[in-house]
């Protein structure tokens, strides 16, 4: 359980300093509230009023568009239906029901961490909850489509339940447009292998914010992979932490932000239990004019948490000027008991040696281009483990790049000239 | 019959401090297919530039000067268009592709270079042999290219390009470089067998002359500050086994 301790500590561990690069935030960074001391702080709570609607100062807010995002912040008013639309299919032995969070069991393994997924919970009369039973292995993948309607407002939670020893994959597709809020909860059972699978595949003018907790069960294996492709503003918190030992579970992510569009993907991974590991890996592609992704990495090792393993990793793919990549991983070791901690963040243009290489075997710009998007891609999009949907996923991401081909071979001679660009990157490390 | 023709090639590469430099100060060379030209320097001379210059690498300014493949203008080309004209570079530091397996990578190269793809049956069997041939273990069409090779993974890997794509000219350069003596003479080989199997023409280019005693050039071309100082036959490689580059730099 998330301990909230209100004792603010003078010389925090682990303090986010301000690169130069990122200097024209720095004026508004720190006046406004103080950083956390430790990400355990960070406060949780199903009451909206605990959370005020941000205003852009606050650490885990200042690289939103707050603006775009505030439908998400109001409260529902007490006559309006915000249920969201949702389709859920899947193999016969997948228990499917609705209902209040409450009468769902909703919330033993989610607690909302932000005004977005608080509001959401508050406003949620219809929760889904997908059980895979214990001992069962799915042979097909459970499906839940959430379609968004343009003008609306939805909420939702989806809890997703694996008994103890169960095996299965759910593959949750969002939709359409509007605003979308939703929390999504997964609890894995002892020794259960579960993947879980959030496609962002909104229209252009789609915004959604998106708390997903998962907990994992003593020896589970959890794989949660977030692939975000569509959107004018998708922000996804995904949380782990662990139930009992010996919990191994990965946060994946592909994202490929185009002009304008906001990306964002924050991962808390809180170890407390014993001999746990973890592993984050984010790889995203940006092109266009305002394109803009954010990655926070956060990794708690508390005092408790002996034999943990845990890595975590992002890099950006800038394929245009004007595009912007902010990435930040937050390592915070309490305990010196560990098998190895470690991050890694890298944001980098498409590597001139590469394309040259490529094209000196023949291949003309373009293709020598998509083979190298594709295969930054394909490692992650390939854990999915359904071939189908990996072809589909890469079809879409191959249709975003086109977009920017023509003007390929004018980008590739001004990185060989030296010309100067606006291009702008922040790696903030600690 | 086809003619790799280099007359008085000028190259400039910028440099750090917003300089530009003249690397290759006026090369004449003629290669027809299948002779060997063995291109010997020091470091520094040029070498490496002539070869990412005739590759068409971006980095590589020609100021004057011409290449020509046949007839054909090979500096209008892009870099593509040299590869498929018949011209292969192999590097001495080929990069890393993330993500993209040798076989995709030599399926997909072969296709461009080809402009249709291979029929699948023969394609596969013809990799397998040239991998055998090159002691290449079949895992390693699986592995992302160039992603933890060895060094002399990465110069098998290149010759293994050379073998399928069967380029009219191949540039080789420092192909030596990094290898033990036992991956030196495979690679050698891997080299000799595309010499007798096709018409290629060879550009080694190399340091030092122990390559030599397993590819026999015909001609052997001598750089020095960015020109041919000397050309002979391959006795002009022995006198530099003996003497080394020092009479040149002195000269020079």
């Amino acid at each position: 359980m998330t301990a909230v301790d209100e004792t603010t500590d003078p010389n925090p561990t682990d303090p986010v300093t301000e690169t130069p690069a990122n200097g024209a935030r720095a004026h508004s960074h720190g006046a406004g509230t103080v950083p956390d001391a430790s990400r355990a702080e960070r406060v949780t709570s199903y009451d909206v009023a605990d959370f005020a609607v941000p205003r852009g100062r606050e650490e885990e807010w200042k690289f939103s568009p707050l603006k775009v995002l505030a439908p998400l912040f109001a409260e529902a008013a007490a006559d309006a239906d915000e249920t969201a639309h949702v389709e859920v299919s899947g193999p016969d032995a997948v228990e499917h029901r609705t209902g209040t969070p409450a009468e769902i069991g909703a919330g033993a393994g989610f607690r909302p961490g932000d005004r977005a997924a608080a509001a959401s919970w508050a406003a949620t009369t219809q929760a889904h909850l997908v059980r895979i039973p214990a001992e069962a292995e799915l042979d097909a993948p459970v499906l839940v489509t959430v379609r968004g309607e343009a003008g609306r407002t939805t909420s939702g939670h989806l809890l997703i339940e694996a008994g103890h020893h169960s095996k299965g994959l759910v593959v949750l597709d969002h939709v359409g447009g509007g605003a979308h809020r939703g929390g999504v909860e997964v609890r894995v059972g002892d020794g259960a292998q579960v993947t879980v699978v959030s496609l962002q595949e909104w229209d252009d003018d789609a915004i959604h914010v998106g708390q997903h907790d998962v907990l994992v069960g003593r020896d589970a294996f959890a794989r949660h992979i977030a692939v975000s492709l569509g959107g004018k503003a998708v922000r996804i918190s995904a949380n782990l932490r662990y139930a009992g030992p010996g919990g191994d579970a990965q946060l994946l992510g592909v994202y490929f932000a185009d002009a304008a569009q906001h990306l964002e993907h924050r991962q808390f991974v809180d170890h407390e239990a014993t001999n746990c590991k973890s592993y984050v890996e984010y790889k995203g592609a940006l092109q266009g004019e305002g394109a803009h992704a954010v990655w926070i990495g956060d990794v708690l090792i508390r005092a408790a948490a002996e034999g943990t393993e845990t890595y975590e990793l992002n890099r950006n793919l800038l394929l245009t000027d004007g595009a912007r990549a902010d990435s930040v991983p937050n390592l915070e070791i309490e305990t010196g008991e560990i098998v190895g901690a470690g991050h890694a963040s890298a944001t980098g243009r498409f590597d001139d040696e590469q394309l040259f290489y490529l094209q000196s075997r023949g291949m003309p710009e373009a293709d020598a281009r998509r083979l190298v998007v594709r295969g930054f891609f394909a490692d992650i999009i390939g854990r999915i483990g359904l071939p189908d949907l990996a072809e589909r996923l890469m079809a879409t991401i191959e249709t975003e790049l086109a977009a920017t081909m023509p003007g390929a071979h004018d980008a590739l001679q001004a990185v060989a000239t030296g010309t100067s660009t606006t291009t702008q990157t922040t790696t903030e490390e600690n | 019959m086809a003619t790799l023709e280099i007359r008085d090639l000028h190259v400039t590469v910028a440099e750090a401090d917003g300089g530009v430099k003249e690397i290759l100060r006026g090369v004449d060379l003629t290669i027809r297919s299948g002779e060997v030209h063995a291109i010997m320097g020091p470091n520094g001379s040029g070498k490496s530039t002539l070869a990412y210059s005739i590759a068409g690498h971006p980095k590589y300014t020609v100021t004057s000067g011409s290449v020509t493949l046949d007839g054909e203008d090979v500096l209008a080309m892009t870099v593509d268009e040299r590869a498929r004209a018949g011209l292969f570079l192999a590097m001495q530091y080929p990069v890393e592709v993330p993500g993209v397996t040798v076989s995709n990578f030599l399926r997909t190269a072969k296709t461009a270079v080809d402009g249709e793809a291979p029929k699948l049956r023969t394609w596969v069997k013809d990799v397998k042999q040239a991998m055998d041939d090159l002691r290449m273990d079949p895992t390693f069409a699986e592995r992302n290219v160039n992603e933890n090779f060895s060094g002399g993974e990465k110069k098998r890997h290149e010759i293994l390009q050379m073998e399928l794509l069967k380029p009219k000219f191949a540039v080789l350069d420092e192909t030596d470089s990094g290898l033990d003596v036992d991956a030196l003479k495979v690679v050698s080989e891997g080299v000799n067998r595309s010499l007798e199997r096709t018409d290629v023409g060879v550009l080694l280019i190399t340091h030092y002359t122990r390559i030599l005693r397993y590819i026999k050039p015909q001609f052997v071309h001598v750089f020095v500050d960015g020109r041919v100082a000397e050309q002979g036959g391959p006795e002009l490689a022995d006198a530099l086994e003996e003497s080394g580059y020092d009479r040149f730099l002195a000269k020079a």
